[in-house]
């Protein structure tokens, strides 16, 4: 083999006088950067296999390591980037298409970040949600036109039929995440932690395992070109069906899931013998329009009596304004959008890094056009695709979305450092592998606290906004722009945005 | 309704309608259901599960036994796309022809179609542990045959075919992954995707066809010896892998 020209992206720094060769680091290292000399009775690293995870640092027991970005820097230049010098070199070497783990990590603009939240000052009262009532629940659903109510002597009754709704208690939901691309053990994390709080976590597209099934009103499953799992019981287990299109991470293209990650357990989910690769196609090869999405759609319906909702959810691209449209007039229930940092366990580094817009952008455009054509009651709107913070979500919803989808913030709660390399199969957190040795890592019990608090903390913080905002309902708080106002933007993003700049009234 | 024998007029019905009529008397234990004037109405048969002879008349839009589980379903007559859509089990019979993607995804299960069928046919039919899905074409098929096949068996007689003509489908079994297809009569290799292969049939596969085209021939009135006297082309895949070296990691 000829030599390679990539270099150590980090750098492990071992303190000698802490290090006591405990081996611990040895141990936890799924990528073999620690050796351990029985000779010298040292311990030694090999930084070029190192993927910055901080398992070992984090797990020292004498805090004896730091693990640093190499120090070893390239010419300064602003256009040929270390990056893109070193995406040249491992292609040079492989012929291969790049692939990387998480959302887009390139330095776009984060509207969420430009956008300021307002708050009651003497002209009406801030409200305190400590000691006052403060609505988070949140129903995703079709709403009718109008309601009819009719008086049978001392009761109301609501006479309109309602169509089939989603109730959480805190307008946040777990995002798609198969059991494939994550362990067994993040998926139960999920479905307790969903249960517990009262929201839904959704499949992704590797089907349900049977130990799952318990959490059916709690899941949502997922139908994709592969329809991987799809099956009757699948359908009627779940609370709802979401019809995959696309994906932030990777609009327009589909998915290979490696033969090698099939095992036994995760064919029986997705159904397909073990060790063959589960190809994704593209596209839906039934869905190549509105009108064929519309058949899927009530093939689901029809599948499952009309009895639960079913949603579509696309990634934000150019046109995600008319294809919503589109999408609500095809009969979904509801729309999730998935923005241009939305995450992947495996995607094509240039799509993920190229393709989509963001999706402070895509809702802000959806449920602008929806309001326009008159049939945003039709359809409920998931923002997804990087909301990192309850501020995010009060931001997201504000500028038009029902709820929001969270992957990476719960990933990330259940221990995920973000190191990108999920589809190696080799997390050292035990979360994006399905290495027994690494599975066990995340104690689904541990793992379902931690997500549990995350969504207590970040309700908590939804109350104190909306209650600093003189607003008692998330309700009241739906694409209410003039909550909004933006900092640093330009007049063409402001007006995509449909917000205000900051200072004007 | 008598003796378990049901008769629904689907004249003018919207499919919503005659869905939850069929659902209802699977329900209450129909074992044979006679369709008649169906005209395009879809989803017929809809992750129906239970053992059940549906007979159409007509024409049965599109969806056709989607996410089926069991039932039998015959039509006297075309259907129309995306018949057997992630189907599980059961059977499909058309006497006539089927349109495009027809058994797309299925996983078990059997579908027979006597005359010629669309584009993408028998696309991402896949098998798992006991369950194994056979789609068996009397006529031609158009392009994109077996696309991205995990597994299952799709046979195409060329029934259709005048003396002389060929089959003239392309990207045949293109990112086939599993599974066999075996075409009645002669394929260029421009014609396969670049992930299949031609390989001589063996006594296995001669053995299977036989059951196959004797029950094709059972549902159409066919003669199977004249049908099977004929040369046979099989394609499998070259690798359960196809795309392993794509990426670079």
């Amino acid at each position: 083999m000829s030599l390679s020209l990539l270099t150590a992206e980090f750098h492990v720094e071992r303190d000698e006088i802490r290090c006591i060769a405990c081996q611990v680091c040895v141990r936890q290292c799924a990528n073999d950067v620690h050796v351990y000399d029985p000779d010298d009775d040292r311990v030694y690293s090999d930084e070029t296999r190192c993927v910055g995870c901080h398992r070992c640092a984090t797990l020292c027991p004498t805090r004896a390591l730091t693990i640093r970005c190499t120090p070893q820097e390239f010419r300064a230049n602003a256009n040929w980037s270390p990056s893109i010098i070193t995406s040249v070199f491992k292609q040079a070497e492989t012929g291969g298409v790049l692939l990387t783990g998480m959302g887009c990590d390139q330095p776009y603009p984060i509207y969420f970040d430009h956008i300021l939240l307002n708050a009651a000052q003497v002209t009406n009262p801030s409200i305190d949600p400590l000691r006052e009532p403060m609505e988070l629940r949140t129903f995703i659903g079709r709403k009718p036109e109008q309601v009819g109510v009719v008086q049978d002597r001392d009761n109301m009754r609501l006479e309109t039929r309602l169509a089939p709704q989603l109730v959480l208690e805190t307008p946040i939901l777990f995002s798609a995440m198969s059991y494939g691309s994550i362990s067994y053990n993040a998926c139960l994390s999920l479905a307790r932690a969903a249960k517990e709080c009262g929201i839904l976590y959704n499949t992704g597209e590797g089907g349900l395992h049977p130990t799952l099934y318990e959490y059916g009103p709690y899941t949502i499953a997922q139908v994709a070109s592969g329809r991987f799992g799809v099956h009757r019981a699948y359908l009627e287990t779940a609370a709802a069906l979401e019809i995959k299109i696309g994906q932030g991470a990777k609009p327009g293209i589909g998915g290979h899931l490696p033969g090698e990650k099939v095992s036994e357990d995760v064919s029986r989910t997705r159904m397909i013998p073990q060790g063959t690769d589960a190809l994704s196609p593209a596209p839906h090869h039934d869905i190549y329009s509105i009108e064929d999405l519309r058949q899927l759609i009530y093939a689901l319906k029809e599948a499952t009596n009309y009895t639960k909702p079913v949603g579509v959810k696309v990634a934000a691209v150019h046109h995600i304004a008319p294809i919503a449209s589109g999408i609500a007039r095809a009969g979904a229930d509801y729309i999730a959008i998935d923005g241009l940092r939305g995450g992947t366990g495996a995607a094509p580094t240039v799509i993920r890094n190229n393709v989509g817009i963001p999706i402070e952008m895509a809702i802000a455009a959806v449920d602008e056009r929806l309001r326009q054509e008159g049939i945003r009651n039709q359809v409920s709107l998931i923002a997804a695709g990087s909301i990192r913070s309850s501020a995010d979500v009060v931001k997201a919803i504000a500028l038009g979305a029902d709820a929001v989808y969270i992957g990476t913030a719960a990933l990330v709660a259940m221990g995920c450092h973000l190191c990108q390399k999920c589809y190696t199969g080799k997390c050292n957190w035990g979360i994006a592998t399905q290495d027994p040795y690494l599975t066990k890592r995340l104690n689904p019990n541990i793992g379902a606290r931690r997500l549990v608090n995350l969504l207590r903390a970040w309700s908590l913080e939804i109350k104190e906004m909306l209650g600093g905002m003189g607003i008692n309902a998330i309700e009241s708080l739906r694409g209410n722009r003039d909550h909004l106002r933006g900092v640093g933007l330009n007049e063409v993003e402001l007006r995509v945005l449909g917000i205000k700049a900051a200072g004007e009234s | 309704m008598r003796d378990g024998r049901w008769e629904i007029d689907a004249n003018g019905m919207h499919y919503r309608a005659l869905n939850a009529r069929l659902r209802e008397a699977v329900e209450n234990g129909a074992e044979c259901i006679v369709l008649r004037n169906v005209c395009g109405q879809r989803y017929i048969g809809a992750n129906l599960h239970r053992p059940v002879e549906i007979h159409i008349y007509g024409t049965p839009g599109n969806d056709l036994a989607a996410f089926m589980d069991g039932p039998r379903i015959i039509v006297y007559g075309n259907a129309q796309d995306a018949c057997g859509n992630t189907m599980n089990g059961g059977e499909v019979v058309i006497h006539g022809r089927a349109g495009d993607v027809t058994g797309y995804s299925i996983r078990g299960g059997k579908i027979f179609v006597r005359d010629d069928v669309g584009y993408r046919v028998g696309i991402h039919i896949k098998e798992y542990q006991e369950q194994r899905p056979f789609i068996v074409i009397g006529g031609t098929a158009q392009h994109f045959l077996g696309e991205y096949m995990a597994g299952g068996v799709l046979v195409v007689l060329g029934l259709t075919l005048r003396p002389g003509e060929c089959h003239t489908a392309t990207y045949i079994g293109t990112g086939m992954h599993g599974g066999v297809i075996y075409l009645r009569g002669k394929v260029a290799d421009y014609q396969l995707g670049r992930e299949v292969a031609s390989v001589p049939l063996e006594d296995g596969d001669w053995a299977l066809l036989r059951q196959l085209v004797q029950e094709f021939a059972a549902h159409f009135n066919r003669d199977a010896e004249e049908i099977l006297a004929a040369p046979f082309t099989k394609l499998v895949p070259l690798s359960s892998r196809p795309y392993g070296r794509l990426y670079a990691y």
